[in-house]
C-alpha cells in the first residue's frame, strides 16, 4: 500500500501543504503552523515507510491536520469533506479520538501517546509479528512526565520496533518552548532512557529517509528522531509569524498563503 | 433466596486463580503490572504465561496507556494495581487509553476502600465515584471471592471497558460458586425480609450481612439487596426493592459521594419514590488509619452499628 504513485515525495509535501491551508480555510482556522510543518514527515511515512501492518500513532493530536492530509493523498478522505475541519458535525475534528479512519489512539490529552505506541510494541512482539510502531510527539509534549515513563519502558523492554519522532517545532500554547520550559537535550535525554537517538532535519526527505533506514538496523533498542521542523514551514509570512501555533484568519490570508506556497 | 449463602469459607486467591484459568481460553489476555504482582494475586498467571504477563514498574498512568496499546494490537489487557492508583493517579489515562474505543481494557483494583491500613494514601474511598462518572464504563465492586472471580470472567466477556474491585489473598467466599454467574448490571436480594432493608455493594454486602444477622436476634426482618454492579444498575430492580420500604439504608466501602449510596438515589428520585435513603459508608473527611474492624467502628460501619442505623430510621 506503500507504493509511491507518478508523485515525487517533494510533491506529496506540496500537496500536503495545499490540502492543510485549504481545510483550516474552510472555518478560518486550525493548526497551520503545524500541518505545514509536517508535510515532509507526513509524505515520508505514508509514501515511503510505513507498511500495511504497521502503526501509525499521533500523540500530538492537535497535528491531526498533518495526518487528515496525509490520508487524504492515500484516499482516505475527499478534499470537500476535509474542508469540513473543525466544523460542527464534522468528523474532521482538530483533536480526533480513537476509532475515526486512521487515528488508532485518542492523542490530544498531551504526553500520553508513546505510552500506547509502546504497549503496541509489545503487542506486536507477544503476537511475533514484524509490525513496527512510529508515534509523533512534540517537544512541548516531552514536559509531561508521562512521556518519560514510556520512555523508560520503551528502553527496558528493548523495543526496536518502536520509533518515537518528535516534532521539534520549538512553539507551545503559550510561546517558546525554551521559555516555557526547556525540554533540550532532547537527544540525550532519551538516548539516557536506552534509545538510539538522533537529530535530523524534519523537512528533509534526505535526512529522514536515512533515519528511518538507520532505525530500522538497530537491534534491541527503540529510536528517537529528534525531527528539527519549522511551524509555518513553505508559506513564508506564516514561517514568520509568532501567532502560528494556532491561526485564525480572514479568508484573503488564507488565499495569501495558498498563493505564497504555490 | 435467590442466592444460596454457604457456610463462612475462605479461598486463597480467587482472582490469580481465575486470571489463569481465563489465559489458557483466552490468548489474547495480556495482565500488567505496576509493581505489585506480589500484592495483587497476578504471579499464579505470570508464572503460567510469562509471555503474557507485562511489568511496567511503579508508573500506573504509563500502564494504562500501555494497555491500551496492547488492546489495539488485538490483545485484552488487564491492568492490575491499587485502587487509588488506578484511579486517582491515572484517570484521565484510563479514560483516554481505555475508555474512549471502540478497544478496550479491563481495571482491577486492589486494596478497595477501608481494606488497609494506610489512609488517605492507600485507602480508595472514591474509586468507584470516579470510574461511575466515566462515559460507558462498567463499575464492578464484587462482594466476596466467588463473585470476584465471575466478575473477571463477566469482565472479559463484555463487550467495553470494566473497572473492577480485587481482593487479595484470602477472601471470604459468600456465595457458592458452583454454577455462579454474574450478571453485570443486575443486583439481586441476597436475603428477604420485611421490617428494615439494606442496600449494599461489595464489602458493604458482607458487613449488612452481619448487621442482618445482629437484626434477626432482635426479631427485626432485615432484606438485603446486593448491587454487584453500580454501573450500570437495573433500576427496574432497584425500584422494586426500595418501593417495598420506606427508608433503604446503603452500605458502602466508599464515600457515601458517589457512590452505591447515590446510583440508588438516582433510580428513587428518577422514579419519583418515596422513600428515603440513609447513607452509610466512608464520610465526608479521611478514613482512620489501622485495622479494618477499628476502622469500621470508627465510621459507624461496624454490625451492631450498621444494625442500629438501619432500625433507628426505619
Amino acid at each position: 500500500v506503500t507504493t509511491v504513485g507518478e508523485l515525487t515525495l517533494t510533491e506529496r509535501a506540496h500537496r500536503i501543504r495545499r490540502t492543510v491551508l485549504r481545510m483550516c480555510a474552510g472555518r478560518g482556522q486550525g493548526y497551520a503552523g503545524q500541518g505545514l510543518a509536517l508535510a515532509e514527515l507526513m509524505a515520508a511515512l505514508y509514501f515511503h515507510e510505513l507498511r500495511e501492518h504497521d502503526h501509525f500513532v499521533l500523540s500530538t493530536g492537535h497535528s491531526a491536520i498533518a495526518v487528515f492530509a496525509a490520508l487524504h493523498e492515500r484516499g482516505m478522505y475527499e478534499l470537500d469533506e476535509l474542508e469540513t475541519y473543525g466544523m460542527d458535525d464534522s468528523r474532521i475534528e482538530e483533536s480526533p479520538l480513537e476509532g475515526t479512519p486512521g487515528f488508532e489512539i485518542t492523542g490530544g490529552s498531551l504526553g500520553q501517546g508513546v505510552s500506547q505506541a509502546v504497549g503496541m510494541a509489545l503487542g506486536e512482539r507477544v503476537q511475533r509479528t514484524d509490525s513496527r510502531v512510529y508515534c509523533l510527539v512534540s517537544d512541548g509534549e516531552l514536559q509531561e512526565g508521562q512521556v518519560w515513563e514510556a520512555a523508560m519502558a520503551a528502553g527496558h523492554h528493548r523495543l526496536d520496533n518502536l520509533v518515537v519522532l518528535i516534532d521539534n517545532n520549538r512553539m507551545q500554547a503559550d510561546g517558546a518552548t525554551a521559555d516555557v520550559m526547556t525540554v533540550e537535550p532532547v537527544p540525550d535525554k532519551f538516548a539516557a532512557f536506552g534509545f538510539h537517538a538522533l537529530r535530523v532535519d524534519g523537512n528533509s526527505f534526505d535526512e529522514l529517509l536515512a533515519a528511518f533506514d538507520e532505525a530500522r538496523s538497530i537491534r534491541s533498542k527503540p529510536t528517537a528522531l529528534v525531527c528539527e521542523t519549522l511551524p509555518g514551514k513553505g508559506v513564508p509570512s506564516f514561517e514568520v509569524y509568532e501567532k502560528v501555533h494556532y491561526v485564525r484568519a480572514e479568508p484573503a490570508v488564507w488565499q495569501r498563503a495558498l498563493d505564497e506556497l504555490g | 433466596l435467590s442466592t444460596s449463602l454457604s457456610p463462612a469459607v475462605v479461598c486463597e486467591a480467587p482472582f490469580g486463580a481465575v486470571l489463569v484459568e481465563l489465559g489458557a481460553a483466552h490468548p489474547e489476555l495480556v495482565v500488567l503490572s505496576a509493581d505489585l504482582a506480589n500484592y495483587t494475586d497476578v504471579l499464579p498467571f505470570a508464572d503460567a504465561y510469562p509471555e503474557r504477563f507485562i511489568q511496567v514498574g511503579m508508573a500506573e498512568q504509563n500502564m494504562m496507556g500501555i494497555a491500551g496499546g496492547l488492546a489495539k494490537t488485538g490483545l485484552l489487557p488487564i491492568a492490575v494495581t491499587y485502587g487509588v492508583f488506578a484511579t486517582r493517579r491515572a484517570y484521565d489515562q484510563v479514560a483516554m487509553a481505555l475508555a474512549t474505543g471502540p478497544s478496550r481494557g479491563i481495571v482491577v483494583a486492589f486494596l478497595p476502600g477501608i481494606t488497609t491500613p494506610f489512609r488517605a494514601t492507600h485507602q480508595a474511598i472514591d474509586d468507584l465515584a470516579l470510574m461511575r462518572a466515566l462515559p460507558g464504563m462498567t463499575v464492578i465492586d464484587p462482594a466476596d471471592a466467588t463473585e470476584v472471580a465471575a466478575a473477571v470472567r463477566a469482565a472479559v466477556a463484555h463487550d467495553g471497558p470494566v473497572y473492577m474491585r480485587g481482593q487479595r489473598g484470602s477472601v471470604s467466599q459468600l456465595f457458592n460458586p458452583d454454577g455462579f454467574t454474574l450478571t453485570i448490571g443486575e443486583p439481586r436480594v441476597v436475603r428477604e425480609g420485611t421490617d428494615v432493608a439494606l442496600a449494599a455493594t461489595g464489602l458493604g454486602t458482607q458487613w449488612a450481612l452481619e448487621a442482618a444477622d445482629v437484626l434477626a436476634q432482635r426479631d427485626v426482618d432485615a432484606a438485603v439487596l446486593h448491587a454487584p454492579t453500580l454501573k450500570p444498575l437495573d433500576g427496574d430492580t432497584v425500584a422494586a426493592f426500595c418501593s417495598r420500604f420506606g427508608v433503604v439504608t446503603t452500605v458502602e466501602n466508599h464515600s457515601t459521594i458517589g457512590g452505591l449510596a447515590d446510583a440508588i438515589a438516582a433510580v428513587v428520585t428518577d422514579r419519583g419514590l418515596e422513600t428515603r435513603i440513609v447513607r452509610l459508608g466512608v464520610p465526608d473527611r479521611w478514613a482512620e488509619a489501622g485495622s479494618l474492624a477499628h476502622i469500621r467502628a470508627r465510621l459507624g460501619l461496624a454490625a451492631d452499628a450498621i444494625a442500629d442505623a438501619a432500625e433507628r430510621s426505619a
